[in-house]
C-alpha cells in the first residue's frame, strides 16, 4: 500500500489537477484495495485448501483444491475425510478468524488505540471463566443441558455479561475511551484470578478440561456452530459497514469526526456491544484464542489503509487468513499431534506484532 | 438572517461556565473575532454553539433554534474547526474530505468538484492523495480548513485555527475565510489568541472573560488600554502602521 500510496500521492502533487484528476487518482488507489481483497480471498481459498489437505493423513493440495469445487471428482473416502471431517474444522478457523478480525479493527478505531482487540475488554478472560465455571460445577447445575452446549452457553453468558459489566462502569464514572480500556484491564485481571481459583478447585479431570478450552480448540466444531458464527459474522460485517464511513472519519480523532455530525458516543456504545456479541459467539465453540483481533487489522491497515469501506472486509479476511494459516500450522508443526490453535497464534503473533510495530515506528 | 445568542448557559462538567451570555446579532457575511485570556470560556461557547456541549438560552441561526435541529442536519448548517489538529491517521486527504461530504449529504460527484476546488484555492492539491500521517500539524489544519469550507456551512466556527499555521498560512487563511464570507454570506466566528490577526481580518470583536460579554464592537474601539491591563493584565496599545494599518503593540505585564 506504502509504494502504490507513494506513486499515486507523486501523482496528485506533479498534476495541474485537471477537472476530475483527483477523482480519478482515488480510484486509482480503490483500484489497488480491490486488488488487495481479490488477493486475500485467493489466499485465503488457498489456506482452506492446505488446510484441508493436512492431517494425519496428507493429501495433494491440487486434488483438494479441485475438489472443493467439483465434489464429485473425489473419491468416497476421500470426500468423506475432506468434507465430513476437516471440513467443519477448517471452515470454524475462517469464520472465527474473521469475527476476531472485525471485532478488532473496530475497536482499534472506536476506543482509539491500536493495541485494542477482543481481549482488552476482558470478553476473552470472561468466556474462558463462564466455560470454567461449567465444567466445574455442571454436575451440581438442575439444567439438563448436554455438555457440548452448556458450555458455549457458559461462555457466552458471561462474555456479554463482563461487557455488560465495563458499559455500565465506564457509563456511570462518565469516562471516554481511556477509562473503558482501562476498566477492561482491571477486569481481565480479576476474571483470570477466578479462573485461577476455580482451577485450584476443580478435580483432575476439570482441571485438564479447563487448561485445554482455555488454549482454543477448534476440534469441537460442527457445521451447525461453524452456520451459527457464519451469521454472526455476516450481520456484524453488515453492521459494521453501515457505518463505515463514520468511522473513517473517527481516524482523524473525535472531536473531527462529531464536528461533522458523528455521534461519536453512541457510535463507540454500539460498536463495544456488537463486537462483544461477535467475540462472545465466536469464541464460544472454540476457547480462547488471542492475537488473531489484534494483528489482523494491522495487517489490514498497512495493505489497504484506513479507509474502512475497505479496511472492514479486509481485516476480516485477514484475521480468517491468520487462524486458518495457524491450523494448518498446528497440524504441521508436529508430526501426529494437534497444536491447541490458541499456542500457534500467541507464538506467530507475538512476532509478526512486534515486527509491525516496528515496522510502524520506522 | 444572523446568528442570535441570547441568555446562553453552558454547563461543563459540573461548573456553570457561561451564564446568562447575550450578544448582538452576528448578520450574514460577518467575520467575528472571539477573544479572551485562557479559560475565558471562547472554546466552550464555540462548542456550545456547534451542539458538542449541552446549553441553554436562545441560539438560532438565521431564526432556527439549533437545538431542534439533529446532529447531522445542525453540523450541516454549523461547520467546526477544533483546535486540536486532524490525527496523523493513514487516511488521505480526499479520504478526509471525501467522507466529510458524503456523510453531510452530498452527491459523489458534487464531493468531487467541491474537494476539488477548494483544495485548489487553498493550493493543497498536491497534497491530495497523501496520508495524513505524512503532513506537518501546518498542513493537516489547512486540510482541516478545507474541509470545513468545502462543506459550506452558513455558520463557521473555527477555534484558533492559526495555531500550527506559519505567517503564510495565515493569511492565506485569513484571505480565505474572508473570500466565504463575501462570496457566500457565510458567518464566520474565530476564536483567536493573535490580536494583530484579530485587527486584519475581522470586523467585530467579542472580548469573553470568565464567561461574561467583557467588550463587543469594532476591534479599533474594542482593544483600548484600560480594556487590555483588565481582561489580559498587560500594557499594550493599537496604533496604525506605516501602510496606515492598525496594529497591535505588546509593551509589558501589569506589575501589581
Amino acid at each position: 500500500m506504502k509504494a502504490e500510496t507513494a506513486q499515486i500521492a507523486a501523482a496528485a502533487s506533479s498534476t495541474g489537477a485537471g477537472v476530475g484528476e483527483l477523482a480519478r487518482l482515488y480510484r486509482r488507489q480503490n483500484h489497488w484495495r480491490w486488488l488487495c481483497l481479490l488477493g486475500l480471498g485467493a489466499a485465503l481459498l488457498l489456506s482452506l485448501a492446505a488446510d484441508l489437505a493436512t492431517g494425519s493423513a496428507r493429501y495433494p493440495l491440487a486434488t483438494v483444491l479441485a475438489g472443493l469445487f467439483d465434489p464429485s471428482g473425489l473419491d468416497a473416502s476421500l470426500r468423506v475425510v475432506i468434507f465430513d471431517v476437516r471440513l467443519p474444522y477448517a471452515l470454524m478457523a475462517l469464520v472465527v478468524g474473521g469475527a476476531l478480525g472485525l471485532g478488532g479493527a473496530q475497536l482499534q478505531t472506536v476506543l482509539n488505540n491500536p493495541l485494542a482487540s477482543p481481549f482488552t475488554l476482558g470478553v476473552a478472560a470472561a468466556a474462558t471463566l463462564g466455560a470454567s465455571l461449567v465444567i466445574v460445577f455442571e454436575h451440581h447445575l438442575p439444567l439438563v443441558l448436554p455438555h457440548e452446549i452448556l458450555l458455549p452457553v457458559g461462555a457466552f453468558v458471561l462474555a456479554l455479561g463482563s461487557t455488560g459489566l465495563i458499559l455500565l462502569l465506564s457509563r456511570a464514572h462518565g469516562g471516554g475511551s481511556d477509562t473503558l480500556v482501562l476498566f477492561g484491564i482491571a477486569l481481565l485481571f480479576a476474571l483470570e484470578a477466578l479462573v485461577w481459583l476455580l482451577q485450584f478447585l476443580a478435580d483432575a479431570n476439570a482441571l485438564e478440561q479447563i487448561v485445554f478450552w482455555s488454549m482454543g480448540n477448534l476440534g469441537r466444531a460442527t457445521l451447525t456452530h461453524v452456520l451459527i458464527v457464519a451469521v454472526a459474522l455476516l450481520l456484524g460485517l453488515i453492521s459494521a459497514m453501515r457505518r463505515a464511513w463514520a468511522l473513517t472519519l473517527l481516524c482523524s480523532g473525535p472531536l473531527q469526526a462529531a464536528s461533522l455530525g458523528v455521534q461519536v458516543d453512541k457510535l463507540s456504545w454500539r460498536v463495544l456491544l456488537e463486537v462483544s456479541l461477535l467475540t462472545a459467539v465466536a469464541l464460544a465453540f472454540v476457547g480462547t484464542i488471542g492475537f488473531v483481533g489484534l494483528v489482523g487489522p494491522h495487517i489490514a491497515r498497512l495493505l489497504v489503509g484506513e479507509q474502512h469501506r475497505y479496511f472492514l472486509p479486509a481485516s476480516v479476511l485477514c484475521g480468517a487468513l491468520m487462524l486458518s494459516l495457524a491450523s494448518l500450522a498446528s497440524k504441521a508443526l508436529v508430526p501426529g499431534l494437534v497444536i491447541p490453535i490458541g499456542i500457534v497464534t500467541a507464538l506467530v503473533g507475538v512476532p509478526v506484532l512486534i515486527a509491525l510495530i516496528l515496522r510502524r515506528r520506522a | 438572517m444572523s446568528l442570535q445568542i441570547n441568555d446562553l448557559q453552558v454547563i461543563r462538567g459540573h461548573t456553570r461556565t457561561i451564564d446568562g451570555l447575550d450578544l448582538a446579532p452576528l448578520p450574514a457575511g460577518s467575520v467575528t473575532a472571539l477573544i479572551g485570556p485562557n479559560g475565558a470560556g471562547k472554546s466552550t461557547l464555540i462548542h456550545a454553539i456547534a451542539g458538542l456541549l449541552p446549553a441553554r438560552g436562545q441560539l438560532s441561526l438565521h431564526g432556527q433554534p439549533l437545538a431542534t435541529l439533529s446532529p447531522v442536519a445542525r453540523s450541516r448548517l454549523v461547520g467546526l474547526l477544533p483546535q486540536t489538529l486532524p490525527q496523523a491517521a493513514g487516511l488521505t486527504v480526499y479520504e478526509l474530505l471525501l467522507g466529510g461530504l458524503l456523510t453531510g449529504g452530498l452527491s459523489r460527484a458534487e464531493a468531487e468538484a467541491r474537494i476539488e476546488h477548494y483544495l485548489a484555492s487553498l493550493q493543497l492539491t498536491p497534497l491530495a492523495m497523501r496520508p495524513l500521517a505524512t503532513l506537518s500539524g501546518g498542513q493537516r489544519q489547512m486540510v482541516a480548513l478545507a474541509q470545513l469550507l468545502a462543506r459550506q456551512p452558513a455558520l463557521l466556527l473555527l477555534d484558533e485555527p492559526n495555531s500550527a499555521l506559519d505567517l503564510h498560512w495565515q493569511l492565506a487563511l485569513v484571505e480565505a475565510i474572508r473570500n466565504d464570507a463575501r462570496e457566500r454570506g457565510s458567518i464566520a466566528l474565530l476564536a483567536l489568541h493573535d490580536l494583530n490577526l484579530a485587527l486584519r481580518c475581522c470586523e467585530r470583536l467579542i472580548v469573553l472573560d470568565g464567561g461574561q460579554c467583557v467588550a463587543d464592537g469594532p476591534p479599533l474601539s474594542v482593544l483600548s488600554p484600560a480594556l487590555l491591563a483588565q481582561v489580559y493584565g498587560i500594557h499594550g496599545r493599537v496604533e496604525a502602521c506605516s501602510q496606515g494599518r492598525p496594529i497591535f503593540v505588546l509593551d509589558q505585564l501589569v506589575r501589581a
